[in-house]
């Protein structure tokens, strides 16, 4: 075997002197970087940090650092360059990677700061004050007619379209079951159960363990159609057509078939052990007037629940946004260029698509200059890395965000980015059963849902320090943030004041 | 002084009353109610509204505007008399007092749009509707001119100075109306300037407000998906312009705006019986950007009638009092018992509950 030129990324030290030899970090390795030879050694080359066995080995003896090798110093030609021709040059390969965009754009959220009250008007106290949060998604109508009776009561005329309850402006990101474990699926749909929010199923169907959850499941159609059938249509509380991933846009998906099992098989309803390319495209959708068709379909096929269409945040993302509201779509989910992914090419996700956070201003002001605002809902996603990112959204003009990989990392993820090999030593990216049961859905459900009371009372301690008692009053309220070393072109787009206006 | 500044944020003193009746009040009892009230305003601003002061004009939009400049003055009475007949036009009448020293120059003009105008842009819009887009306009366009009122027989008047002063200066003692508000402004970021006193208005819609509109920013982007423009760029503004949405615009009852704005808490209206429930949910996800978040307590007059309104927790105060045919309200008790020592019922309205109080009807809450 010809010699490889690429050097380990991380070294395994162990304090051999106080090590017991209990073996447990070997069989916490998923990624066989550990093994034993009379004492625990270890195969750097195999290291991707994902901590498993600091965080399980009882004596604490184990340290992960990244490798001190130096390169001679190139400020062009970063490490990152480097490796990567190398590993091009040995596979002749895309290199691929999981989770998002880890490049060092300007992130936008941390150039943004919010207002707070002084004297005139009084910030609020959450804890003794009510601090509502509540959010509905979905299509609401211009105006309301209504019939008054002569003891004051009020009841609509019409029948509104349906929505879709949030208790916190939060949802869970599609994440297929394939992509992630049946556990992590499990928990997610506990957690949105508990805290009154939703999750996706992603684009692999829906497990019939997870039936009684279908109250708190917003399903895909996706292009693949894995798992798309009329009773999956019917449990989920919406559909979201997926069109595009921040992570990968215009790039399809892939289930290596050594991951479609059983249940798998079952679920998206593929044979056993074949691959699951879902593709870019549609194959039924090549251009807007098809995508008019298929979300009508859809809505007749499920007695018209809300339709939600993906996309990835691209250059020209607000007119598309403005052509997928008046197709009819009832939410909107955008997709930044940080968004995780369980697998993607390397060069898509670190250089196609757009920031978040310019897509989302663009496209608030497109659907409000055309009047079209209140037709749909913006769910705001990609790369929402805390409950501080969630509240600049929203007063960006998301109505909700939706995580994703900080969801994972809730669960025990330490994005090591090897979501696409398959070996998660945690068990969340992961079809492996013996890797898959270390995730316990109870566990994993309280973690996410402490996680997400968390943020729920940072966003209230935040809307109180505006003075503000409902989330629907920061909802594109600009006026409540700032821009602190972002260029003129920038804050126009993103229509906030530098600091200090 | 042009509107080229911040938003204001405003402590302030409110007044208002209201014969049912319809019986016209003299200037003197508002202004003797608003006067005590000093400590709520630093002299940078105080208004009044009043309601029947135009009877011989009662069919015709009486426009009220400020001049920074001939210029300013020029270019909108050519805009005025192209597209509409003006049935007078005169100098707001005033005299200088021993502190209004400076103040622009003060027009109004009686006047009905032109069956055939030549404005191209709204021109096939009906009366009130082009109305609006004149007053947003001129504010918007005219460097240096606001219509400060522009509703049928009613007016706005205000001006940097304490309210006996603005009161003095537009000699409002002559004036005579069955609907009166009057507001003494406390402006504490920006300086107070002629256009930024309240009230605020727009066709017969008025508003004085004591407080801070929090939700200031999405209500101003709200309003601009329907055309408005907030170019007072003070947080009061906005209200006005949103009952005319909600009201004039969506036909919606005076009542269920004031639901929408000050809205119900959720566990409250999670506790209605259902079609209630899905009533008051629809207000508030339907009009979820009108609400006004933050303190205020807002006396808002219309051709109609006088509502008094308080943020959902009440961070304001309003006091309200009955007499006959008399109905007041007011920040103090002490503003009423000035020219009402005894009425016959004085309350203290609940948080987010309206006080609704129409011409020639006994309905009120």
């Amino acid at each position: 075997m010809r010699k490889s030129y690429l050097i380990p990324e991380f070294r395994v030290e162990i304090d051999h002197t106080r090590c017991r030899r209990c073996k447990r970090c070997i069989m916490n390795c998923s990624y066989e970087a550990l093994s034993f030879s009379d004492r625990v050694v270890a195969d750097h080359f195999k290291c991707v940090a994902c901590h498993r066995c600091i965080v399980f080995c009882p004596e604490n003896v184990i340290t992960v650092r990244k490798n001190p090798v130096d390169f001679k110093e190139s400020f062009n030609w970063t490490n990152r360059h480097r490796l990567d021709i190398w590993k091009q040059a040995e596979t002749g390969g895309i290199p691929l990677t999981g989770m998002g965009n880890d490049l060092p754009y300007q992130i936008i959220w941390d150039h943004l700061v919010l207002d707070a009250c002084q004297v005139t008007n009084p910030s609020i106290d959450p804890l003794r004050e009510p601090m509502e949060l509540r959010t509905y998604l979905g299509k609401k109508p211009d105006s309301l007619q209504f019939e008054e009776t002569a003891d004051g009561k009020i009841k609509l005329k019409e029948k509104p379209p349906k929505n879709i309850k949030l208790e916190m402006p939060v949802v869970f990101s599609p994440m297929s079951y394939g992509s992630i474990s049946l556990n992590a699926h499990k928990a997610m749909a506990m957690t949105a159960k508990e805290m009154g929010i939703v999750m996706h199923t992603g684009e692999g169907g829906l497990h019939k363990d997870l039936y009684d959850y279908s109250d708190y499941m917003i399903v895909q159609c996706a292009s693949g159609r894995f798992g798309v059938h009329a009773e999956y249509l019917k449990r989920g509380i919406a559909v979201d057509i997926k069109i595009g991933q921040g992570a990968k846009p215009g790039i399809g998906g892939h289930l290596p078939g050594e991951k479609v099992g059983l249940d798998i098989s079952k679920t998206r309803m593929i044979p056993i052990g074949t691959d699951a390319l879902s593709p870019a495209p549609h194959h039924d959708i090549y251009s807007i007037e098809d995508l008019r068709q298929l979300i009508y379909a859809i809505k007749e096929a499920t007695n018209y629940k809300p339709v939600s269409v993906k996309i990835a945040t691209v250059h020209n993302v607000a007119a598309i946004v403005s052509g997928i509201v008046r197709a009819g779509a009832d939410i909107v989910y955008l997709d930044g260029f940080r968004g995780g992914t369980g697998a993607s090419p390397k060069i898509v996700r670190d250089h196609v698509g757009i920031p978040l956070e310019l897509a989302l201003a663009a496209v608030d002001d497109r659907l409000r200059e055309e009047g079209i605002r209140n037709q749909a809902s913006i769910i705001a996603a990609g790369s929402i890395r805390s409950s501080a990112d969630a509240i600049k959204a929203i007063a960006l003009g998301a109505d909700a965000v939706a995580i994703g990989t900080a969801a994972l990392v809730a669960i025990g993820c330490r994005v090591c980015q090897t979501c696409h090999m398959g070996k998660c030593a945690w068990g969340i990216a992961t079809q492996r059963p013996e890797l898959a049961r270390r995730l316990d859905p109870e566990i994993a459900a309280e973690r996410l849902i402490n996680m997400l009371k968390a943020w729920k009372f940072e966003i209230k301690e935040v809307l109180g320090s505006l003075g503000l008692n409902a989330i629907e009053s920061l909802r594109g309220s600009r006026e409540r943030l700032r821009g602190i070393g972002l260029d003129a072109q920038t804050l126009d787009i993103l229509g906030v004041k530098p600091a200090g206006k | 002084m042009n509107h080229n500044y911040q938003k204001d944020i405003s402590g302030c003193g409110l007044s208002g009353l209201i014969s049912r009746s319809k019986k016209r009040i003299p200037g003197e009892v508002i202004i003797k109610s608003i006067c005590p009230m000093k400590d709520r305003g630093n002299g940078l601003g105080a208004g009044f509204a009043a309601y029947g002061i135009y009877p011989d004009y009662s069919d015709y939009y009486a426009f009220h505007i400020m001049y920074d400049h001939g210029t300013a003055k020029d270019i909108a009475e050519s805009f005025i008399e192209a597209n509409y007949e003006i049935a007078k036009q005169e100098r707001i009448p005033h005299k200088k007092t021993e502190n209004i020293v400076y103040h622009p120059m003060l027009y109004r003009y009686f006047v009905k749009p032109k069956d055939k105008r030549p404005d191209s842009q709204f021109a096939e819009l009906e009366g009130d509707d082009f109305v609006v887009r004149t007053v947003m306009n001129i504010n918007s366009s005219i460097e240096g001119a606001y219509v400060f009122s522009s509703g049928k027989n009613m007016g706005a008047f205000k001006g940097v100075g304490f309210p006996s002063e603005i009161a003095e200066f537009y000699m409002l003692e002559d004036y005579a109306g069955y609907i009166w508000t009057a507001h003494n402004r406390f402006p504490t970021n920006t300086p107070g300037w002629w256009g930024g006193a309240h009230p605020f208005t727009l066709l017969d819609w008025s508003i004085v407000h004591n407080g801070e509109i929090s939700s200031y920013g999405i209500n101003k982007r709200y309003l601009e998906m329907f055309g408005y423009s907030c170019t007072l760029l003070t947080d009061t503004e906005v209200v006005a312009y949103l009952f005319d949405l909600m009201v004039r615009k969506h036909g919606i009852s005076f009542n269920i705006a004031c639901k929408a704005l000050a809205a119900p808490f959720w566990k409250d209206i999670d506790a209605l019986p259902e079609e209630e429930r899905e009533a008051y949910t629809w207000l508030r996800m339907v009009y979820g950007s009108a609400l006004l978040n933050g303190p205020f307590a807002i006396l808002f007059g219309h051709s109609n009638g006088l509502i008094g309104l308080n943020d959902r927790i009440k961070l304001r105060p309003l006091v309200c009092a009955e007499n006959g045919d008399m109905v007041y309200m007011a920040s103090e008790e002490s503003a009423i018992r000035e020219i009402c020592p005894k009425p016959e019922r004085v309350w203290y309205p609940r948080a987010g509950e309206p006080v609704i109080v129409n011409l020639n009807s006994d309905e009120k809450n």
